[in-house]
């Protein structure tokens, strides 16, 4: 199971600062587990979005978003949803996210910090990679980490190692991620976000706390919350 | 004089780089920057070029400095986190050295301690936030110091990268972060390097171009296949190939790139590589 846990709204909010319309992605995975993306809280995100004068284009809600198959056929059963939107905010973990923004050239807003992966996996996921970092910087680099992207991990651009788009180490199989983020933003018209200085990295969000690291007593713990009140 | 004032002065300031040894016998490194003395305004010493563990470079530039040399401290990003780097950078201001390179470094994989944890946890931007924050008084924790050192920052950029724009975009970055002066990967083509110092005239930020002696068609050849950035164009390789005094053509060609791209930038720095005897021939052909 991947823990997962919403960003705050503000956050969310300045992401989709500018646009208008917005299609959401939720996740019946581990991301539906830990109730940050499954269809009650695409529905309250939905609700809560509307608030703030957003017009929800439509939602779906995909049976692990880590799988690029399963994210391209679920969003073409919602094809013109999706064109009519600005962009996608998926409620996924780090891995949904890419997953999502590697199968469609829109603009892609992660909902969420990944904060572990442990206990019971349920992904599945392709070449896309989450640190688990706990604090995502997908929305300022078109959908792609640049912490697994890029070997090594750099937040403010391609250093000065990338040869022919490729990476420093192993140059035959491995692009820079980089080089792709640049791309990507480029296509989509974002390229303001590379001027931006990233933040620090705060690597404390890295540990997860420790009654995350097994999630299934997390889990458990969980599941007695929601039963005490009843 | 410092590399600050001469650049304020607008002097067309030369720097050289020598390469600490692998062990501790130290003895041809200040050979060759002793080479260096009255003829540059800068000696850049790298810390741990390639990737190879070596004489750390902190040490290296207070030997220079003791000797009365300008050294410029190289601190990359690869092995030591916020913490040692900020720390370093305060060690380096107590020791004299002011002169700071920043740079992100090589992966681990280049050199002779592949199976190294890489660390990265700061990259050439950060690091310069980080130095610019120390000598406001602040570490990165915003903790305050007691007594704030004062550095003359540098970044690095490539010039001859394709596609170019990711460069600019990081370039302005690391201008914004607080970088001083601009040293650059080597390159071999000056009309390429006009349209670059065209497309960055706007940061008002000094540039001294890059030279890597050549000291053969083998070499440059090979660094046409493995470095990032650098393309030596194939009438150079041909030169160096028909040349039968392999060491005065090298000479010959680094000394004209560097007439031939005086008038575009701010200065010159040459990378020799291992043949840094060689410096002082390169700067009297060239006429500095």
């Amino acid at each position: 199971m991947l823990v997962s846990e919403l960003k705050p709204f503000e956050d969310i909010l300045e992401y989709l600062d500018g646009e208008k319309n917005v299609f959401l992605v939720g996740c019946k995975g581990c991301a539906e587990a830990c109730q940050t993306g499954g269809e009650a809280q695409v529905l309250e995100m939905k609700q809560k979005l509307e608030e703030e004068e957003k017009a929800i284009t439509g939602y779906t809600i995909i049976d692990f978003a880590c799988e690029k198959a399963l994210v391209a056929s679920k969003l073409r059963g919602h094809w013109s949803e999706v064109m009519d939107a600005d962009s996608l905010l998926v409620m996924s973990c780090g891995i949904g996210v890419q997953a999502t923004s590697a199968v469609i050239d829109k603009v892609v807003h992660p909902a969420c910090n990944t904060i572990s992966l442990g206990g019971a996996v349920g992904t599945w996921p392709g070449s896309e990679r989450c640190r688990q970092c706990g604090d995502c910087v997908l929305d300022l680099t078109a959908g792609i980490c640049p912490l697994t992207a890029c070997t090594k991990g750099l937040l403010n651009g391609p250093c000065g190692g990338a040869k022919d788009g490729k990476c420093e180490f192993e140059p035959e199989v491995r692009d820079c991620g980089w080089h792709l983020i640049y791309e990507r933003l480029k296509k989509l018209g974002q390229l303001d976000k590379m001027r931006e200085i990233a933040p620090l990295k705060d690597r404390s969000k890295m540990q997860p706390p420790k009654h995350l690291r097994s999630t299934i007593m997390w889990a458990l713990e969980q599941e007695e919350r929601e039963v005490a009140p009843r | 004089m410092s590399l600050e004032q001469a650049l304020s002065k607008g002097k067309f300031v030369i720097t050289a780089e020598v390469g600490p040894p692998k062990g501790v016998d130290i003895e041809e490194m200040l050979e060759d920057a002793e080479l260096m003395r009255g003829r540059v305004d800068g000696v850049n010493v790298t810390d741990q070029q390639s990737s190879v563990m070596r004489l750390g470079s902190l040490a290296a530039c207070h030997l220079l400095k003791q000797r009365g040399l300008e050294p410029i401290y190289q601190v990359t990003c690869r092995d030591r986190n916020r913490i040692a780097l900020q720390s370093d950078l305060l060690s380096a201001y107590v020791l004299g050295i002011e002169n700071v390179l920043c740079l992100t470094g090589d992966y681990v994989s280049l050199g002779d301690h592949p199976d190294a944890e890489p660390v990265f946890d700061l990259d050439s931007v950060s690091l310069l936030q980080a130095a610019k924050a120390l000598q406001q008084g602040k570490d990165l924790a915003m903790k305050e110091l007691k007594g704030s050192p004062r550095f003359f920052l540098g970044a690095v950029v490539t010039p001859g990268a394709d596609p170019l724009e990711p460069q600019l975009i990081k370039m302005e970055k690391k201008v914004k972060a607080g970088a001083q002066f601009f040293q650059t990967q080597a390159i071999y083509e000056p009309e390429r390097f006009e349209q670059f110092m065209q497309a960055v005239n706007h940061l008002k930020v000094p540039v001294l171009v890059g030279i890597i002696l050549l000291r053969s068609a083998a070499m440059a050849r090979f660094m046409n296949k493995n470095v990032a950035g650098v393309h030596v164009p194939e009438s150079l390789i041909e030169e160096m190939d028909q040349a039968e005094d392999k060491a005065k053509k090298g000479i010959e060609i680094a000394a004209r790139l560097i007439r031939d791209m005086k008038g575009t930038c701010q200065g010159v720095h040459i990378m020799a590589i291992g043949l840094e005897k060689r410096v002082p021939a390169i700067l009297d052909a060239a006429g500095l």
